[in-house]
């Protein structure tokens, strides 16, 4: 009850109702349904194609749902009629990958959103990119290349790149998964800042010792579905669910 | 007859050698042009083509940019000339300048349409996202992201197509078009010796070829070097 009443007063984000995403005969999420609040770290674990990806990626449409309904800052951003674009903006995304763009140097990767859909002048998008490059300890990279950096740089410069964006939520696909060991932690590091600022964030993740770090609230997906959520504490210290304690003592 | 003799009757008397130089003019304005409009043509084609495959949208114009890709590759490019020059602008007078520039720039448009379509199937999935993740919608996000990747890896083919296309561009004497080809012709016909000029013709092609080879080149290396 005690729980109810504080989520109430926090400031709600986004509402996602019923949410479903099948591939052809393939159901790769089934009634997904949960209140995102401001400010709230969430991370999402799971096993593997349990559909954690899948449902990071309906929250900014880049998978479009086949069912249910996601509303974001009170806009039902599935709407057809609704102009993802723009709500887009306001949810960076990270993923596993990088994707930064290759023919650009870092500088322009940060500021070309800025400049083009934001309409702020190059002189003010560089300023603010300087600001957070020098943040995560990479303003000397602004000249660079993404092939003169590594795994890590890359990646702490996506995160960058999205936070130029000035999001209201920060998403993130297993942002580790593709660097090498050494190089985590950097990462990890940045997103512990981000945290602490309160910025809302969705983590998938298999960092299962991160998520216990920082984590307010942890998802437990299984076949398309939540099949348990709870506080970060709660969650991994006293998990209810068959198949969550089978999955922690497997990771843990 | 010695060379020199040859060299001056071909070329100096009568002032023959004209008929080179326009005809490199022409050549020259008909590659040139003709190029452009493939370069248009071919990344209309290609944006097409590939958000179709990509998206299964614009089915329609899909539907004609296959047709247009059949019937221009499907039929040699001497007979799409003459189609144009003798069918379509049978009843206009036009310049045979303007006729050629059009049937080799869409003839060039075929090719490479396909080039920079297998540019942008090659660039990684994830750039899209990326792109439209920051709120870029799917025309920006080809613009800025897509397309200057693609063109960039696909520029040595593209090149290619132009020293192709400069070379096709010597059938234009099919429509009585004076060309470089055609000029050293006419000198061959007029002096009965056709060593001198025809050769003359082959080292001023070859000559053409390789500049734009060593350029091409060059490009490339900057281009790849931008990105180390
Ligand atoms: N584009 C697609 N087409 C068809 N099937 C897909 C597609 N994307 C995902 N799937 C399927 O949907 C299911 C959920 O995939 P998803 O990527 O969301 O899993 P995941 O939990 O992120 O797994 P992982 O931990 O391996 O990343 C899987 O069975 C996957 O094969
Ligand atoms: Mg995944």
């Amino acid at each position: 009850m005690s729980d109810n009443l504080n989520k109430n007063e926090k400031e709600l984000l986004i509402h996602v109702d019923d949410l479903s995403k099948h591939f052809d005969n393939l159901h790769a999420l089934n009634g997904v349904s949960i209140d995102i609040y401001k400010g709230d770290v969430i991370f999402v674990v799971g096993p593997s194609g349990s559909g954690k990806s899948t449902f990071l990626r309906c929250l900014n449409r880049l998978e479009e749902p086949t069912g249910g309904k996601i509303l974001f800052e009170g806009i039902d951003i599935t709407d057809k009629k609704t102009d993802i674009n723009k709500h887009r903006q306001k949810m960076g995304m990270v993923f596993q990958q990088f994707n930064l763009f290759p023919h650009m140097t870092v500088l322009k990767n940060l500021t070309l959103g800025p400049m083009k859909l934001q309409g702020k002048s190059k002189a003010e998008a560089e300023e603010e990119a300087m600001k957070l490059l020098e943040r995560v300890g990479l303003a000397d990279r602004a000249k660079a290349y993404p092939n003169q950096l590594s795994g890590g740089q890359k990646q702490r410069i996506a995160i960058v790149r999205a936070l130029c964006m000035k999001p209201d939520v920060m998403l993130f696909d297993e942002p580790t998964s593709a660097l090498d060991p050494e190089m985590v932690g950097e990462v990890l590091e940045v997103m512990r800042e981000l945290a602490k600022e309160n910025m809302t964030m969705v983590v998938v993740t298999h960092e299962i010792a991160f998520a216990k770090e920082i984590a307010n609230r942890v998802i437990f997906m299984a076949d398309g579905e939540i099949e348990e959520e709870g506080d970060a504490a709660e969650f991994f210290d006293n998990p209810k669910s068959e198949r969550l304690k089978a999955f922690l003592a497997k990771v843990l | 007859m010695t060379f020199i003799d040859q060299f001056k009757q071909n070329f100096i008397e009568e002032n023959r050698w004209k008929y080179i130089l326009n005809g490199l003019g022409v050549t020259l304005r008909v590659t040139l042009f003709a190029v452009l409009i493939g370069i248009a043509i071919g990344f209309i084609v290609a944006i097409i083509r590939s958000t179709y495959e990509k998206t299964g949208k614009l089915k329609i114009l899909n539907l004609l940019a296959n047709i247009y890709l059949t019937v221009i590759r499907g039929t040699p490019v001497v007979v799409q000339l003459l189609i144009i020059y003798f069918v379509i602008f049978s009843s206009v007078r036009v310049d045979k300048i303007f006729v050629a520039i059009i049937a080799f720039g869409i003839n060039s448009g075929a090719y490479v349409a396909e080039i920079i379509r297998s540019g942008i199937m090659s660039i990684d999935p994830g750039q899209m996202e990326a792109g439209r993740s920051l709120g870029f919608n799917y025309i920006q996000t080809m613009c800025y992201i897509i397309i200057p990747q693609a063109f960039k890896n696909v520029l040595p083919a593209l090149g290619n197509e132009f020293i192709v296309l400069l070379k096709e561009t010597s059938v234009a004497g099919y429509i009585a078009l004076e060309d470089l080809t055609k000029g050293a012709d006419i000198i061959r016909s007029q002096t009965y010796s056709p060593f001198v000029p025809l050769l003359s013709v082959a080292a001023i092609y070859l000559g053409i070829v390789m500049l734009l080879t060593f350029l091409l080149k060059k490009l490339e290396r900057r281009l790849r070097s931008s990105e180390r």
